[in-house]
């Protein structure tokens, strides 16, 4: 048996060292506890949105006797939606370039690539203001009916997460400006895609099961 | 090179060979984006019957081109794929949940609870 004063524990300490940076880490999985706990919230999330849609799609034609109004579905601009779904859709695309960007340690590259990412989100956060702008001068509520009401729930709660997201690249891109996060820590930019990308899969069954099916 | 140094090299390439190539993730971007032309060709387009089981087809082949290939889990550990069908599956059941109580639970005039009668 070894004695206990010859095993290296500098592996077990607290905190990211040089063994980190090329190892597993020494949990229970092999896995890093940040990246299943952002996989754990994006399969709660799953819930929230489940039950948003649920609402929606079960509210989506009733206006209820005392209340009228059209209903959202009177009112979609389809050419107009599906390009700020296309926009969404690139984002995940420029935002998954940011992360082999970091992982070659093309610094440069995954900063403009981050910021791209935050720009398209941004198109995309400003579609929405413009949509609930003009259903709202056309008569649609928060609280004219019941369907208006899911709807803009559902939709309200995704474009937060878009705008959350938005946050969050903008403030990985001044860590990456830093310094503070190079390509030993390419996994924190990876968890942040995690989560953009969790946004788009939320938007491609809104945009079909919302606006797409009659 | 010792055997402990070549395992860690290869360990430390099979690491950053998940995934595809730039090329490819812009082949998979390519592909996702020809879907959704399609889903919204059925806005302009009359398909009939077929429009409704065609554009959940097409959402659901674009779930999971996003989630296999621009979330890495066809490459990733099986156990975050546990963690987010777990949540998915989860979320079905919220809506057959509610689905089946919009049908079920009416007052004894017949209307149905949602038209607040």
């Amino acid at each position: 048996m070894a004695d206990i004063d010859e095993i290296d524990t500098s592996n077990l300490a607290y905190g990211r060292t040089e063994w980190d940076d090329h190892h597993h880490l020494p949990t229970n999985t092999g896995l890093t506890n940040e990246k299943v706990t952002m996989w754990a919230f994006l399969g709660s999330d799953c819930l929230l949105f489940g039950a948003l849609i649920s609402t929606y799609l079960l509210l989506r034609n009733r206006v209820g006797p005392a209340t009228s109004g059209p209903t959202a579905a009177d009112l979609f601009d389809i050419p107009f939606t599906s390009v700020s779904s296309f926009v969404l859709l690139m984002s995940s695309l420029t935002m998954v370039l940011a992360v082999t960007s970091i992982q070659r340690a093309e610094m440069d590259r995954c900063k403009l690539w981050l910021l791209t990412t935050a720009a398209l989100g941004s198109i995309f956060i400003a579609g929405q203001v413009y949509e609930f702008t003009s259903f709202y001068r056309e008569g649609l509520g928060f609280t004219t009916n019941i369907s208006s009401s899911a709807f803009y729930t559902l939709t309200g709660f995704h474009g937060v997460h878009v705008s959350l997201g938005i946050v969050m690249l903008v403030t990985m891109w001044v860590l990456v400006s830093g310094g503070q996060i190079g390509p030993e820590r390419a996994e924190t930019i990876e968890i942040i895609g995690l989560y953009w990308h969790f946004v788009d899969i939320v938007w491609i069954v809104i945009f079909a099961v919302v606006y797409l099916i009659p | 090179m010792n055997t402990a140094a070549v395992s860690e090299e290869e360990t430390h390439q099979e690491h950053h060979d998940h995934g595809l190539s730039d090329v490819g993730y812009i082949k998979v971007a390519l592909l996702l984006a020809v879907l959704t032309a399609v889903e919204v060709a059925t806005y302009f387009w009359d398909f009939g019957v077929l429009e409704v089981p065609s554009l959940l087809i097409l959402m659901v082949v674009k779930f999971q081109i996003v989630v296999s290939y621009f979330m890495h889990l066809k490459f990733d550990s099986k156990v975050f794929s546990y963690l987010f069908i777990t949540g998915v599956i989860l979320a079905m059941l919220v809506f057959a949940a509610m689905g089946t109580s919009m049908a079920f639970w009416q007052n004894p005039s017949g209307c149905d609870i949602s038209d607040f009668c």
